[in-house]
């Protein structure tokens, strides 16, 4: 969430359990405007907290211009002095993902091993070579919060628009979801590259606005059904959308119930609070595993 | 003279241009004219900083406004959110209920209230919580549960989240003999279990056949017998609801059976408490069962407090040999452990609660119905004979024991400790973290500790996690001559077959033929 709103917006999303203990959140205060000042980031965000089994680390993210593209994440321990994490590339993923196991650690230099067998040569010459792939906890970081910003960042329709440059930046004139708004799905939208959109036919396109509308939105995600918006009812104006999949991730936004009579107007503001010790449930391949043990069951 | 005749055509031209845009729109019967006013009115009432970037938003705005006070001749009547209903029922926590003001002094010398307030702050400093706001809601919902059941302790356990609501947990003792007796859960497993051998018989007494179908030989395993309350897994007693301010909703004791069935599956938690599992193994119960079962998981691997905070009571004479020790009571000399100590090293901190054998109970039960008889016979007076049938009894850690002994699972160690602050740390607390069930938390600052869980009840197991496959099928029939397939013989077999028949036939003939020669030759003796 916002440097400038943390003081606030954090106890709405403690909700799941996890918050910062005053100590961390005077910190997070002084140290964010002194990134941002730094850095010359636009907007600083307190993206949250990934726990380890020694250490936690605390995430930041710095925009720039474009919001989607333009971030830098930065980790700390304290969270008084922070460092650059790297960006995430396509091979970085990918090392990550055959590498690193298991909890975070909690130290950037430990290193994970991971021995593959590649064969060399063709044939009868084929040589088998042991090569030991080690990969940095610092680029697993860099990974996981890359991969879960990319599944799971949320963001409410109409919050931000792309500018006719191209750029996707905050829409200034957004006065949050209503209440009717904030139940529907199809009014929270995936803030990465959209897959679906360019899939649509011209019929389902002329009724979106090119401007708000070019992400896309939770309601068609598949599998279906399992994100319900959960109208915190206890502060009434927070939705809690859980994700199954990343266990510990909450999407919180602050959405404004549309008062009629009163022009008094309260920023709306979407915070993303993370507290994720990466454990990922595969339930979904192994289904379809699941399903071919009962056909192979009934033919015996 | 030129230019007032060119001033007069400029009039005329925005005269003419005036009354185009006071046409009024054959659509939305607006017209631009008083739009553009409208919308310049509203730009010089606010004037927003770099405007010409929203100006497309606004003009938006100010045609929605301005239909929609058109449109509403009628009122609308405001639908009760369910944010306003909740609201209605929590105010109800702020109210203090009238002609207790006496019994008040009394209460607040024993009372079975915690000091939610304290926990907080604890836990705020821990990292932990849920937002002061909601701790202090969380306070009264327990004071209401506190005045409306006759309870002697009361805890707050935790929070456990839901994919559509979440579960607020209250752990409780009920004062001795004010507990109702339950009969109410056992039903649900009964009828699981008997729906099994019904079928065959039913088809068999149909259908008349020679063959009668083979029945199902699958004997289900003996019940293990649920353990009694205030014993071991039922000791406390559990209620939960979805927010503070809705009532509370008493949670069943939880059997064996469910215990083992919910180690094997993983399942979120819905938030509604009569929503049924379905998974395989398929769970007896429903989401209420289920939860109490997770909960008396976490329970029994997560409830720790600090060395000498508890020991045992005095026992004058011998122990039992099963019978672990299951009572223990608040160490009155307890000083305290300095904080360094506490989040240094795991053998400061020892568990509580029974360990959960695999049976499913803390006090292991011998299921086997060995007759008593052998035993004497043998004349030994030693525990157990080795049989093949007889299991061996369960045994788990015993109350009490260290942290430093619990086992690792997935080469992570089972808990994290840490200090609160580095900063501060004359005033700092100890603060545990268990790695196996993500959301246990439990903290400890001198003479104080406690415990709490807000998570979304489930254990860490690792890589990802695989359904459990469902076992073979069974197999109906046994294999006999009757129903195995033979190849039908080839045409050399048949005539090999065919000549050894003939041959057969041609000796019986002759030993008959000799038969009769025989008996000739011995009638003619006689």
């Amino acid at each position: 969430m916002d440097s400038s709103t943390l003081y606030y917006s954090l106890d709405l999303v403690s909700g799941s359990g996890l918050t910062l203990s005053s100590e961390q959140k005077a910190a997070l205060q002084t140290s964010l405007v002194i990134l941002k000042r730094n850095n010359k980031f636009n907007r600083v965000l307190f993206w949250g907290k990934i726990l380890g089994i020694k250490g936690d680390y605390f995430i930041a993210q710095g925009v720039s211009e474009d919001e989607m593209t333009d971030k830098k994440s930065l980790y700390s321990f304290n969270c008084v002095d922070w460092h650059l994490l790297p960006p995430a590339t396509e091979a970085m993923l990918a090392e990550v993902s055959a590498t690193a196991k298991g909890r975070f650690v909690g130290d950037p230099s430990h290193e994970y091993e991971h021995t593959e067998i590649r064969r060399q040569g063709e044939g009868d010459e084929a040589v088998e070579e042991e090569v030991v792939v080690k990969v940095k906890e610092e680029k697993r970081l860099a990974s996981t919060v890359h991969t879960i910003d990319k599944e799971v960042s949320v963001v409410p329709r109409g919050a931000f628009i792309k500018s006719p440059h191209g750029l996707v930046q905050t829409n200034r004139s957004f006065e949050g979801l209503s209440s009717l708004e904030a139940g529907k799905l199809s009014y929270f939208l995936h803030f990465t590259e959209p897959q679906k959109l360019k899939k649509k036919s011209i019929l389902e396109l002329a009724d979106l606005n090119p401007s708000i509308d070019f992400l896309d939105p939770l309601s068609e995600d598949i599998p279906k059904g399992n994100r319900v918006p959960n109208l915190s009812l206890h502060h009434s104006f927070t939705v809690i959308l859980p994700f199954p999949p990343w266990v510990g991730f909450l999407s919180h936004m602050l959405s404004v119930f549309r008062n009629r009579t009163s022009s008094l107007k309260v920023p709306p503001f979407c915070g993303r609070q993370k507290c994720n010790t990466n454990m990922r449930l595969l339930m979904f391949g192994m289904l379809l595993i699941f399903y071919l043990f009962i056909l192979l069951g009934k033919l015996t | 003279m030129a230019e007032g005749a060119l001033n007069n055509q400029r009039e005329h031209t925005a005269i003419c241009f005036k009354a185009f845009m006071l046409k009024n729109s054959t659509k939305s019967n607006l017209n631009l004219y008083d739009h553009l006013s409208r919308l310049l009115t509203k730009v010089m009432d606010e004037r927003p900083e770099n405007v010409v970037d929203i100006i497309e938003d606004m003009s938006r705005e100010v045609k929605q406004e301005f239909l929609q006070d058109k449109q509403s001749t009628l009122r609308d009547m405001p639908l009760a959110t369910a944010a306003q209903l909740l609201a209605e029922q929590q105010r109800l926590l702020f109210s203090r209920r009238g002609g207790d003001d006496g019994e008040q002094e009394e209460e607040l010398v024993e009372t079975p209230l915690p000091n939610v307030s304290e926990l907080g702050f604890f836990l705020e400093q821990a990292g932990v919580g849920l937002g002061r706001e909601e701790m202090l809601m969380v306070f009264l919902a327990l004071k209401q549960l506190v005045d409306s059941q006759p309870l002697v302790r009361c805890r707050l356990w935790g929070k456990i989240l839901g994919t559509g609501g979440n579960y607020l947990v209250a752990e409780c003792e009920y004062r001795e003999g004010e507990e109702e007796e339950e009969g109410n859960e056992e039903t649900v497993e009964d009828e699981e279990r008997d729906g099994e051998p019904r079928d065959d018989d039913e088809e068999a007494d149909v259908v008349e056949v020679i063959d009668t179908l083979p029945r199902s030989t699958f004997k289900p395993p003996p019940v293990v017998p649920k353990e009694d309350n205030r014993t071991g897994v039922n000791k406390f007693t559990y209620f939960v609801c979805r927010e503070p301010g809705l009532p509370w909703v008493k949670l069943p004791t939880v059997t064996p059976t469910q215990i083992t069935a919910a180690r094997h599956i993983r399942k979120f938690f819905t938030g509604r408490l009569d929503a049924p599992i379905i998974s395989y193994p398929p769970f007896p119960g429903n989401e209420a069962n289920y939860l109490r079962a997770q909960i008396a998981r976490i329970s029994a691997g997560t409830q720790v407090s600090p060395l000498g905070f508890y020991q045992f009571a005095e026992e004058e004479g011998e122990e039992e040999e099963e019978g672990a020790r299951d009572s223990f009571e608040e160490n009155s000399d307890f000083e305290g452990i300095p904080v360094p100590e506490m989040a240094e090293s795991l053998s400061t901190w020892v568990h509580h609660v029974q360990h959960i054998l695999q049976q499913g109970r803390c006090v292991w039960v011998n299921l086997a119905d060995k007759p008593e008889d052998d035993f004497e016979e043998e004349g030994d007076e030693e525990e157990k004979e080795e049989e093949p049938d007889e299991p061996d009894p369960e045994v788990g850690p015993p109350l009490l024991t260290p942290l430093s002994e619990d086992a690792e699972t997935t080469n992570t160690p089972p808990w994290s400790s840490k200090m609160s602050s580095t900063l501060i740390s004359q005033f700092a607390l100890a603060v545990l973290r268990s790695n196996l069930w993500p959301g246990a938390y439990t903290y400890a600052s001198g003479k104080k500790f406690e415990n709490i869980y807000i998570g979304w009840g489930l254990k860490f197991v690792g890589e990802g996690y695989i359904p459990t496959i469902p076992t073979i099928p069974q197999r109906e029939y046994q294999s006999g001559p009757e129903i195995t397939e033979s190849l039908d013989p080839s045409l050399e077999e048949e005539q090999a077959l065919k000549a050894t028949l003939e041959e057969q036939r041609a000796a019986q003939e002759e030993t008959e033929a000799l038969g009769e020669d025989e008996e000739e030759e011995e009638e003619e003796d006689d």
